[in-house]
């Protein structure tokens, strides 16, 4: 109640306020003389333009200088510093056009106020020579930019290097899935039809693929071994995203996506440099998956290449330490009597 | 100039909009219903469109309060919001799923009902008939439909607000299957199907404004009137309606197909979905991408509709109050023309990292920093108009500045977005948003705020007050800045957005300091867009009046009608035009400006060709 009389009390008396102002400034308008009013209004909003840029301008410069480490966070991928390069000189020639314009923007609109009433402005309507000039630099420009940048997105986005270790990610509400290929490096065949509380991916059990993948609940990658992310999505849209790798890929249902990288640091070199003993590589969602999207977190480590050969062969298959001879088993042999026919279009659609 | 008496009441023209010599004033008394609600008077369907968006800026915007208020104080409890909230905020705080519907109705009610309806809607109708000389649009009761559907459109989307269910709540992009399946997210049951609803019926309004805008444009211009004589504001809504026209349809195909996986069985965006303990065996084989490319089909062009419209009021505006030509007009016109072309072969720069095939993916990272040079030269040529002009530093001409800074500082970084490397880490996070609220949120407000500043004494025979404009105008470009530029920071460390918490992420939870400063600030904003409010509505019925025809000596013909034009707009005949709009002080005339219907001396040049 209380709060309430107060607002409204505010509000109120803001309204008063506002509406003074304006019936004092028009009354002392009309004292002054319309035209002699205007003009002085002219030099109070030109300073006040000119004090904006010339204390917004350097603010603006000084802040990003002030945040510069947060920016884009440490590059932990092969092709992550490529990415990066691309903002700066993206940034180079940006910021002197933004540096640029805005001053000449906010000085013109300060040095050729009205001040003085027989003063008349510039007739000039047209200067086709200034107007080649500014759509030829400017394409010149960009023509760099977009030659830079299609050459590395094709580097990035070519195919991924033979040997290259396949894991799978499956985005759903609202948590990842991560299965590792096993001895075999191969992932077993799956079907949505045969998702099941205790086999979440779908797993086709009579696929022999399927018995040595490995499911887990953190993902580890080996250090400077190019990785093929898999990635699919189980229920909605999601995005498979790790900052510190420069890798954003969208999670589709029905239709798998994937993205390779090589991860370049591992999770201890990370922490030196960071200076932060807690420091862990993070996989995030980056596409509105419903209301728990901004909780679908999961760790990523960096190990070397022993490290991570130790880490997976500790990992038991999830077959064998959590499907074999149980119902889920059972029941679904018994239900894929017409599987067999499926399995070869299911595979298809599937890999 | 036009020599024709004031008349300060309305005078009654039936409207035979073919005869543009018509001068059959037919006396029949209006009704207040036939006056003001369910009239068919341009001027008042723009004053309607104008309003009825105030209003939606102003629910919009509470909006975006409230969310911000969570991403300021995440967690933090706030009794009053659960007294006004109810079981969407218990215990005082947000909660995820009213999170993620108020965004997704921010954006939609500030993209479609605020910066399209308001914004065009508004000017289109004020300014098309005035500014081409017509008595009314080609068909007046479609455009008073164009307001009514809007209208409905908007009492849907409001009913939204207060299902069960809530509203929808899976983004203003509507992507599937989240916004197909009620079981993914509580507000894709009832609230969404509202949404859809809400959209087909906003769209029909689109269309028919645009129809008649263009119509009207096209056949019902003034004698001497030819396109290239036209003002730049007649220009820009022009291709911003043809745009629409070709654009709108496709998102109506996109919702119907939505609607008909929603409620009929089919897939086109559906497959292998296994969702809430059930796989939906029978909606298989469709693509959630597909989607995605008829959205952004509309969805690109959606931004320029946006946009246009604004830029073509700050060309006029500009011109107007730096008592200079506009620098380049047909250049400018040219790059309106590139951008409404353009606009249609980008879309698909939304989609960089969908899976998309690399090659094609490469091939919209060229048209769109294409379409990045006209937006330069605009740029370019509004700086010029203002160097050596002789400036009048008012409120429509200092929204009109701010909004050039504002379209550089967005524009530009759309050049990193557009470049899909870059987009890799960029896409979905802050940065994003810092870029389309910098260039399309705040700089389409802008240009609307100088129309509405320059416009008003023409809508309402009374003058906005103007220190109130200033200290608005200083308050909210500060602000703007403030609010936005730290947001690309944070986009660039990655923060996804549509995030209703960073807490659990150690890479994003650093940056609360800045987010309680952006919430700070983003409240103050909304607080002094209340000043305009007031002014607003405070000098509808008390501003200084206005006493002369055309108070700020501006060239084009909507400031030859009389202080408070009645319906049919002229009392006599439509003036003839001579002349292109931008003869400010051209050397030689008395005076620093020569309205359009001022016959060329002997041997003067017009360079309207
Ligand atoms: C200078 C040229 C411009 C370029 C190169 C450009 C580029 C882009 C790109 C590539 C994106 C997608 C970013 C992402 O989602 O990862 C984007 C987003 C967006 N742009 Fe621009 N843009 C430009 C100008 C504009 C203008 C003039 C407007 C509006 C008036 C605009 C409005 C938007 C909006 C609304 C979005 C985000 C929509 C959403 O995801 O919710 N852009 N821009
Ligand atoms: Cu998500
Ligand atoms: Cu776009």
């Amino acid at each position: 109640m209380g709060t309430g009389l107060i607002s409204t009390l505010i509000v109120v008396i803001v309204l008063i306020i506002v509406v003074q102002i304006a019936k004092i400034t028009e009354f002392s308008a009309m004292l002054k003389g319309e035209g002699n009013a205007e003009r002085e209004s002219n030099q109070i909003n030109g300073f006040l333009l000119l004090i904006t840029m010339v204390v917004g301008l350097p603010l603006l410069i000084w802040s990003a200088w002030v945040f510069r480490d947060i920016f884009l966070p440490e590059a932990a991928s092969e092709h992550g510093p490529k990415i990066d390069s691309m903002f700066n000189w993206t940034t180079f020639w940006t910021g002197i056009v933004f540096v640029i314009t805005q001053i000449l923007l906010f000085w013109y609109s300060f040095r050729y106020k009205n001040k003085r009433k027989d003063q008349r402005a510039y007739w000039f309507p047209h200067s086709t020579k200034l107007e080649v000039i500014w759509t030829v630099v400017p394409s010149i420009v960009l023509t760099i930019l977009v030659v830079m940048g299609i050459n590395r997105w094709y580097e990035i986005t070519g195919p991924a290097p033979e040997d290259a270790i396949i894991i799978e990610v499956t985005g759903k509400q609202f948590d990842w899935m991560i299965r590792y290929p096993g001895k075999d490096g191969k992932l077993g065949s799956k079907d949505f039809r045969k998702i099941t509380p205790s086999n979440q991916l779908g797993q086709i059990w009579s696929d022999k693929a399927n018995h040595d993948d490995i499911i887990v609940n953190e993902l580890h990658l080996p250090l400077n071994k190019p990785v093929l992310i898999k990635i699919h999505a189980r229920d909605v849209l999601h995005s498979f995203f790790l900052p510190h790798f420069r890798v954003k890929m969208d999670a589709v249902p029905g239709m798998p996506t994937q993205f390779w990288f090589t991860p370049t640091k591992t999770t201890a070199t990370m922490r030196e440099i960071t200076g932060n003993e807690e420091f862990n590589y993070e996989l995030a969602c980056a596409e509105l998956c419903g209301k728990g999207h901004f909780s679908m977190r999961k760790l990523v480590f960096v190990d070397t290449e022993e490290e991570y050969n130790e880490w997976l062969a500790k990992q038991p298959s999830f077959y064998e330490s959590s499907i074999k001879g149980t119902d889920e088993e059972k029941k679904q042999m018994a239900d894929s009597y017409e599987f067999e026919e499926e399995k070869s279009d299911l595979a298809q659609s599937i890999n | 100039m036009n020599q024709q008496v004031d008349q300060d009441h309305a005078v009654q023209v039936d409207h035979h909009h073919d005869d543009h010599h018509d001068d059959h004033h037919e006396h029949h008394e209006q009704n207040f219903i036939e006056k003001y609600v369910f009239s068919q008077d341009h001027k008042t369907i723009a004053k309607q469109f104008l309003i009825t968006g105030i209003f939606w800026g102003v629910v919009g915007g509470l909006m975006s309060v409230l969310f911000r208020m969570q991403l300021g104080f995440p967690g933090e409890s706030f009794p009053i919001l659960e007294t006004v909230l109810g079981k969407w905020a218990p215990g005082g705080v947000i909660s995820p799923d009213f999170y993620l519907a108020l965004v997704t109705m921010h954006g939609t009610i500030l993209v479609f009902f605020v910066l399209t309806a308001g914004l065009s809607g508004t000017f289109a109708n004020l300014l098309i008939p005035l500014q081409v000389g017509a008595r009314d649009m080609a068909s007046p009761f479609l455009n008073m439909l164009s307001y009514w559907f809007f209208f409905l459109a908007g009492l849907i989307m409001l009913a939204s607000l207060f299902v069960e269910t809530g509203p929808a709540n899976g983004g203003w992009t509507a992507y599937p299957p989240l916004n197909a399946l009620p079981q993914a997210t509580i507000g894709s049951g009832l609230g969404m199907t509202l949404w859809l609803t809400s959209m087909a019926v906003f769209i029909i309004s689109t269309l028919l404004g645009g129809l008649n805008y263009v119509a009207t444009i096209l056949n019902m211009r003034t004698k001497g009137l030819t396109m290239t004589r036209l003002p730049l504001t007649i220009w820009a809504i022009f291709l911003t309606a043809i745009i629409g026209i070709l654009s709108f349809p496709v998102l109506l195909s996109a919702a119907l197909l939505l609607i008909f996986d929603r409620s009929l069985g089919t897939s086109f965006y559906l497959s292998e979905i296994y969702i809430a303990g059930e796989a939906l065996v029978n909606q298989t084989g469709g693509s959630a991408i597909l989607f995605q490319h008829l959205f952004w089909f509309l969805g690109h062009p959606e931004v320029y509709i946006i946009i246009l419209p604004a830029m073509g009021l700050v060309s006029e505006v500009m011109s107007v109050h730096a008592r200079k030509p506009i620098f380049g007009y047909m250049a400018m016109v040219g790059s309106i023309l590139a951008i409404a072309v353009l606009s249609f072969v980008v879309w698909a720069h939304h989609m960089f990292v969908t899976g998309m095939n690399p090659f094609i993916g490469s091939i919209f990272v060229v048209v769109t920093l294409i379409i990045a040079v006209p937006s330069a030269i605009k740029v370019f040529n509004w700086i010029t108009t203002l160097w050596r002009g002789n400036l009048r530093l008012n409120a429509p001409m200092l929204f009109s500045i701010g909004f050039v800074s504002l379209f550089i500082s967005g524009g530009l970084t759309g050049i990193f977005l557009g470049n899909s490397t870059i987009d890799i880490q960029l896409h979905d996070t802050y940065f994003v948003v810092a870029h389309f609220h910098i260039v399309m949120g705040i700089s389409a407000f802008f240009g609307m705020f100088a129309g509405v500043y320059h416009w008003f004494p023409k809508m309402f025979g009374r003058f906005m007050n103007n220190t109130l404009g200033n200290i608005h105008f200083f308050t909210t470009i500060i602000g703007a800045y403030l609010i936005f530029w730290p947001m690309h920071y944070i986009g660039m460390a990655g923060v996804p957005r549509r995030y209703y918490s960073y807490e659990a992420f150690e890479a994003f939870n650093k940056f609360g300091d800045i987010s309680l400063f952006v919430t700070t600030v983003a409240g103050i904003v909304f607080i002094v867009q209340m000043i305009f409010i007031i002014n607003f509505f405070y000098s509808i019925f008390y501003g200084k009046k206005v006493t002369e025809k055309n108070p700020w000596q501006a060239n084009t013909l909507e400031w030859t009608t009389p202080i408070n034009p009645g319906h049919g707009n002229w009392p006599g005949e439509i003036p003839e035009v001579h002349r292109w709009p931008y003869d400010y002080s051209k050397p030689g005339a008395a005076e620093d400006f020569i309205p359009q219907t001022v016959p060329l001396k002997a041997g003067e040049k017009d360079l309207g060709h």
